[in-house]
C-alpha cells in the first residue's frame, strides 16, 4: 500500500514511531546496559547511561556462582525437546486433517484448541501428584512431556493452516503417477511443508522457553530451566542489579534473536488462524 | 477423493495426538473434580473422605475469595484497556510510511519475547524499586517523593508490567489487520473529503473489529492465568492475589487440596465461558 505523503509527514511519522519504539524497548536496553556495569555503577545516583567503565565481570560471576550453563542447558533441552516431540506427533495429525478431511475434522480441531484453554492452575495438584507418583518431579523428561502437551494444540493448528495452503491437486497428480502414501509424504509433501514446519518449531521453541507456570512449579534444583533460575533472583540477590541484568540478558538474548525471525508466525500461531 | 484405505490411514495418523490430548485433559480434570468433593489435606491427615459441596461453599465464602475476583478483574480489565487502546494507536502509527519501519517493528515487538520472570524482576528491581529504581530517580528529579510501587500502587504496577508484555502482541495482530484493509476504500473516502478521524471511525475501526475481538479473547484467556509476574513481585500480597494465585496458594502452599481443587473448578468454568466465545469466532473462520 504505497500512499503518497509529503516528506514532512514522513519525518513526523518517523520521529514519533522511533520515540515510541525506543520507549517500549527501553527496559530491555536498560537491562543490557546495566549488565556491563559494576554493582556500584548500577545503583549510581544519578543513573549512568553510556559513560561508565564497561565490564564483562558480571557474566563470569553469574556463571561461576550459580552454574548458569546448567540452567541454560535445561532450557534448551526442554524447549527444543518438547518442540521436536510435539512436531513428531502433530505432523501426521495435521496432515490427515488437511488432506483427508472428514465431517468431524473441524470439531476435532476446535476440541484440541479447547484443551489449550484449560487454566493450568485448575489441574496443578493432579499433575503435581502424578509427577510425584511417576518420579518425574524436577526431571527434564517430565517437563518435556508437559510442555509438549500444552503446546500440542498450537502446533497442530499451525501445521494444519500451513498444510491447507499446499494445493491438493499436486497430491492427486502424484497419486496418479503411482505414488503410494509413503512416497507421497516423503517426496511430495515434505519438501513443500518444510518452511511451515520450521516456522511452527520456531514459535514453539519460543513459547516453551518462556513458559513460567509449570517450569516454576514442577522443578526444584536439578531440572530448573532459566525461568526458574531467574525467579531465584527474586530476593535477596535481586539487589545485585548488575548480576541480575547479566543473568537476564543471557536468558532472553537467544529468544529475542529467534523471535525477530518469527514475527509473521506469531500472528498465525497465536490467533489460530482467526486473523490473517 | 479419499479412499476407504486413506481414511483409515488418516484416522491412525490422528490417533496419537487425539489420544494424548484426551488423556491430558480427562485425567487431571477428573482428579481435580474428585479432590474437589473430598476433604484432602496431604500434610494433615491425608484424604479424610467425602464432604459434598463443602469445599465449593467454603472457597466462595472465604474472606479472600471476593478480593481475589476483584484483583483478577482489575488486572485483566486494566491490561486489556491499555493494550487494546495503545495497540490500535501503535498499529495505526506503524502502518504509516516512515524510515526504518522494520527496525521500529522489532523494537516494539521485543517485550513479547522476554520471559515473564525476567520482565517481572527487571521491572520490580530496576524500575519500581523505591530507592534505586529508575522511577525513583525520575521522581526525585522532578522534586516528587518516590513511592514504593509494588506495595503502594501494587495493582497498577502489575498492570503496567503485564501490559508491557502484551502490548506487542496486540499491536502485531492489529497491524496485520490494518494491512489487510483495501486501500482503495480509504482513498475513495479521502477524495470525498472525509477527514482522518472519520476515516478511522467509519472504515478502519470497523475493519479491525474482528481482530480486536480476537485480541481481547485470547489475551483474556492468558491474563486470567498470569502467575510468574505475581510470583516474583508481590507473592500475592498488597491486594494482588488473583484467583489463579489464590488457588496456587491453597493447593501448594497451605496444602488444602480439596479446597484448592474446588477453586480450580471455578477457574475452569470461568475460562470456559471466555473460550466459548473465542471458539465461535475461530470456528466461523474455519469454514471460510
Amino acid at each position: 500500500m504505497a500512499r503518497a505523503v509529503t516528506p514532512q509527514r514522513k519525518a513526523i511519522n518517523t520521529t514519533l514511531a522511533w520515540a515510541v519504539g525506543l520507549l517500549i524497548f527501553f527496559p530491555i536496553l536498560w537491562t543490557i546496559l546495566t549488565s556491563f556495569k559494576t554493582e556500584a555503577q548500577a545503583i549510581n545516583d544519578p543513573p549512568l547511561f553510556l559513560f561508565f567503565d564497561w565490564t564483562l565481570e558480571n557474566y563470569s560471576v553469574v556463571q561461576e556462582r550459580s552454574d548458569y550453563m546448567r540452567f541454560l542447558w535445561n532450557s534448551v533441552i526442554i524447549a527444543v525437546g518438547s518442540t521436536i516431540l510435539g512436531v513428531l506427533i502433530a505432523v501426521p495429525a495435521a496432515w490427515s486433517m488437511a488432506f483427508v478431511p472428514s465431517r468431524r475434522t473441524k470439531d476435532i480441531l476446535l476440541w484440541m484448541l479447547s484443551t489449550k484453554m484449560l487454566p493450568a492452575v485448575g489441574v496443578l495438584y493432579p499433575i503435581y501428584l502424578l509427577f510425584i507418583k511417576l518420579g518425574l518431579l524436577d526431571s527434564r523428561v517430565g517437563l518435556v512431556v508437559v510442555l509438549m502437551l500444552i503446546n500440542l494444540p498450537i502446533i497442530v493448528w499451525m501445521l494444519y493452516t500451513y498444510f491447507k495452503e499446499i494445493p491438493g491437486e499436486i497430491l492427486e497428480a502424484a497419486r496418479m503417477d503411482g505414488a503410494g502414501l509413503r512416497e507421497e509424504i516423503l517426496y511430495v509433501l515434505t519438501p513443500m511443508a518444510v518452511p511451515g514446519i520450521a516456522s511452527t518449531m520456531l514459535l514453539n521453541v519460543i513459547l516453551a522457553w518462556n513458559e513460567a507456570f509449570w517450569t516454576l512449579n514442577l522443578t526444584a534444583a536439578k531440572a530448573a530451566p532459566l525461568t526458574a533460575f531467574i525467579a531465584s533472583y527474586s530476593s535477596p540477590e535481586g539487589l545485585f542489579y548488575a548480576k541480575l541484568s547479566a543473568a537476564s540478558t543471557m536468558a532472553i538474548a537467544p529468544i529475542l534473536i529467534l523471535g525477530w525471525f518469527s514475527q509473521k508466525q506469531l500472528v498465525r500461531g497465536l490467533t489460530f488462524g482467526a486473523v490473517k | 477423493m479419499a479412499t476407504q484405505h486413506s481414511r483409515s490411514a488418516a484416522r491412525l495418523m490422528m490417533a496419537p495426538a487425539v489420544v494424548l490430548l484426551m488423556g491430558w485433559m480427562l485425567v487431571p480434570l477428573t482428579m481435580t473434580l474428585w479432590f474437589s468433593f473430598r476433604r484432602y489435606l496431604p500434610l494433615r491427615g491425608g484424604d479424610l473422605g467425602w464432604t459434598g459441596f463443602d469445599n465449593y461453599v467454603r472457597f466462595v465464602s472465604s474472606s479472600s475469595f471476593w478480593p481475589s475476583i476483584q484483583a483478577t478483574l482489575i488486572i485483566v480489565g486494566g491490561v486489556l484497556a491499555i493494550t487494546v487502546c495503545f495497540g490500535v494507536l501503535l498499529a495505526l502509527l506503524l502502518d504509516q510510511p516512515m524510515w526504518g519501519q522494520g527496525i521500529v517493528r522489532i523494537l516494539v515487538i521485543a517485550p513479547f519475547f522476554v520471559m515473564p520472570t525476567v520482565s517481572a524482576l527487571v521491572w520490580k528491581n530496576m524500575f519500581m524499586d523505591p530507592v534505586n529504581g529508575l522511577f525513583a530517580h525520575l521522581f526525585k528529579f522532578f522534586g516528587a517523593t518516590p513511592i514504593s510501587w509494588l506495595s503502594e500502587a501494587s495493582l497498577a504496577s502489575i498492570i503496567m508490567i503485564v501490559s508491557w508484555q502484551w502490548l506487542p502482541f496486540a499491536t502485531l495482530i492489529l497491524l496485520t489487520a490494518i494491512q489487510s484493509l483495501d486501500s482503495e476504500q480509504l482513498e475513495a473516502a479521502e477524495m470525498d473529503g472525509a477527514p482522518a478521524i472519520k476515516r478511522f471511525w467509519f472504515i478502519i475501526l470497523p475493519h479491525m473489529s474482528r481482530a480486536i475481538t480476537v485480541v481481547i479473547l485470547i489475551q483474556t484467556i492468558f491474563l486470567l492465568s498470569i502467575f510468574a509476574e505475581i510470583f516474583v513481585t508481590t507473592q500475592g500480597s498488597f491486594g494482588t492475589r488473583t484467583l489463579t494465585y489464590l488457588i496456587f496458594q491453597r493447593v501448594l502452599e497451605s496444602q488444602n487440596v480439596g479446597l484448592g481443587s474446588a477453586g480450580g473448578v471455578y477457574a475452569i468454568i470461568l475460562a470456559n465461558i471466555v473460550a466459548l466465545f473465542l471458539m465461535r469466532i475461530v470456528g466461523k473462520n474455519l469454514d471460510a
